[in-house]
């Protein structure tokens, strides 16, 4: 790759960085007034008491839970999806990376952030961290709440981690073509970065030893998160086929938060020449295969209940299927599956616009399984007396919504300060891509030529 | 002098200019390659690649597990209470957060190790030039002698270089 195509490279992902248009103050402005009602409803909530919610017994886990579930999952697009490319070397990812592993981190915040609102009294969430209160009361570490707070706690500081390190080489060219304060900032961020033989190496083997070890911990958190449910006995909750069910509905929602990522940042920042329609083409495959093992988890998962035929489940089973639920339930598999599916089978239809398509009704369609797992179960226990219905209120779903607005506004913020696409690492993709391809020989040749010390 | 350098558009012309700077006597370590990628497929770049940073992180992932054990047995035992028929200190339980804690241990072990072993952060001034993010190759020789000062300008410029840069 030759100077002017590393210029150019620089000059097109810095671009977004350096200009500032109308239209991206106007939609953080707009996005700002919406988190700013989700901030008043949630005051609203902590001043007035959970009870403005729509949580009532038996039915105390809902809107927020569903949230915290769905986000969560969302966060499983990026570091996950990143290290296992990084892993196996596909050298399609590199554009790819940086897109999802900030979808990781911030969706993790606002996942996180849900258990939190829900608790009513948010100033009393210190009780989690393994810290003796004042009257030396430990927290309940056999709990699965402890397991989420360790579990979310390590997968979101190793995701910032592995989002910043390979960002510091980034962060010193920016640091080299920036002036005023924007050059002292990222001075700072570059942490004296200078671009040795030694610093890469280290470098490529930490971002390596990261991905090795922050798989497992992807998997762990959902698992964890599933364990929520089904360390309860529910109807429909105590199910050991919870934890790969919600990882790999996690990583289905995760992906096609990312397509819709990609293609939104491709349109907007003008990234054509870099995120290419192989990149869609890819994820869409990817997608294509999580939406059959989605296919497959809620069959086994329902085909057990309806087998085992347990009069409390099946009062769950028959509320979703055929029940005031089933409208939902219906929507889930129509946008999780039905509509998914063929958009992603047929070639022809796995376009940038098909993926899109399909990645819109999925995301939309997780939402629902996870309100899905979370409400119907809580309104149709045991004891029939006890049973209920839940009703969204404004403040849940104001809350809600301006979470979907914090989660654009914190992409939009991060694509304005870092460059969206690893700089470096494309730069490294393309050198690939232009040295010539020799043979065996050849190779080998060239190899003993550069071992040759005079 | 704290050091003498000169910038290459492209890694064939930096590694020329490596192999003459060995060719004249320079030491490796007094060679410094500083590049805005890393360049894999070149033998510039094939120093330092050994490193143990592979072992550190091991070693953080059994500080990690001796931490989490430590902490669920003495959160436990210090408030023992039986929830759930559960025994009060229960293994089950625990591994989860015995195997959250390993993997923090060893991924913090490797950012730590990786910021230790390449002297980062650092606010010393470095050889080091701002060409370099745009796409040039910086090749160095830090500390050189007075008397090899004039030598190695020669050496530079037989490589094609023009402008041969001094700093200190």
């Amino acid at each position: 790759m030759d100077i002017h195509s590393e210029r150019k490279i620089n000059a097109d992902l810095l671009r977004p960085v350096r200009h500032t248009s109308v239209r991206f103050v106007a939609l953080v402005a707009f996005l700002g007034t919406v988190i700013l009602i989700g901030f008043g409803s949630w005051a609203y909530q902590m001043w007035n008491g959970l009870a403005v919610a729509g949580i009532k017994w038996p039915v105390f886990w809902a809107f927020y839970i569903t949230n915290f579930v769905f986000w969560i999952g969302i966060s499983h697009a990026g570091t996950l999806i990143s290290a296992i490319l990084r892993l196996v070397n596909a050298t399609w990812r590199r554009p790819v990376t940086r897109c999802a592993e900030v979808i990781t981190v911030f969706a993790l915040m606002i996942g996180a952030l849900f258990p939190i609102i829900h608790l009513g009294r948010p100033w009393l969430f210190f009780w989690l961290i393994p810290y003796p209160s004042e009257r030396q009361i430990w927290p309940n570490l056999r709990s699965p709440l402890a397991w989420d707070f360790f579990a979310i706690s390590t997968y979101l500081t190793g995701s910032i981690l592995f989002l910043f390190l390979p960002a510091i080489p980034d962060f010193a060219l920016m640091r080299d073509q920036m002036t005023g304060l924007r050059r002292r900032v990222y001075s700072v961020l570059a942490l004296g970065w200078q671009g040795t033989t030694k610093q890469w190496h280290r470098l490529e083997a930490a971002m390596q030893i990261m991905a090795i070890a922050i798989v497992p911990v992807a998997v762990s958190v959902h698992t964890i998160v599933s364990f929520d449910f089904s360390m309860s006995p529910v109807p429909m909750w105590h199910s050991t086929i919870f934890g790969p069910y919600f990882v790999a509905g996690a990583i289905f929602s995760g992906i096609a938060a990312l397509i819709v990522a990609m293609a939104v940042l491709r349109k907007v920042l003008h990234l054509e020449e870099y995120l290419h329609p192989m990149h869609f083409q890819n994820l869409g495959k990817l997608l294509l295969l999580i939406s059959l093992l989605w296919g497959y988890f809620t069959f086994a998962e329902r085909l057990t209940t309806w087998y085992g035929n347990a009069p409390a489940e099946m009062a769950v089973f028959w509320e979703t299927q055929t029940g005031s639920y089933a409208p939902l339930f219906w929507t889930m598999v129509l946008c999780n599956f039905v509509i998914p599916f063929p958009i992603l089978a047929i070639k022809r239809l796995r376009t940038i616009t098909g993926c899109v398509i399909a990645s819109s009704t999925i995301v939309v369609g997780m939402w629902l399984e996870r309100f899905l797992i979370v409400v119907p179960s809580l309104a149709t226990k045991h004891l029939p007396y006890t049973w209920s219905y839940y009703r969204p209120q404004p403040v849940e779903i104001m809350i809600t919504i301006s979470t979907f607005a914090a989660m654009v506004l914190l992409y939009t913020l991060f694509s304005k300060v870092v460059p969206i696409i690893s700089i470096w690492e494309l730069k490294v993709g393309e050198q690939a891509q232009a040295q010539p391809r020799l043979s065996v020989e050849e190779e080998e040749e060239r190899r003993a030529l550069w071992r040759a010390r005079p | 002098m704290k050091a003498l350098y000169a910038l290459y558009s492209d890694p064939d012309a930096a590694q020329h200019a490596v192999n003459e700077l060995r060719r004249q006597g320079v030491q490796d370590r007094s060679i410094t390659v500083i590049t805005s990628q890393p360049y894999e497929e070149y033998e510039f770049s094939h120093r330092y690649k050994q490193t143990w940073l592979f072992w550190i992180a091991a070693a953080g992932g059994a500080a990690g597990l001796g931490i989490g054990l430590t902490l669920a047995y003495l959160t436990e035992t210090l408030w023992p209470i039986i929830t759930g028929g559960m025994p009060i200190v229960a293994w089950w339980p625990n591994i989860i957060i015995m195997f959250e804690l390993t993997m923090l241990g060893a991924i913090l072990a490797t950012v730590v190790s990786l910021l230790v072993t390449t002297e980062l952060p650092s606010t010393q001034s470095r050889v080091y030039d701002s060409e370099v993010s745009q796409g040039k190759i910086m090749v160095a020789v830090e500390e050189p002698s007075d008397v090899d000062v004039g030598r190695l300008e020669r050496t530079f410029r037989a490589t094609g270089i023009h402008e041969v840069k001094r700093v200190g």
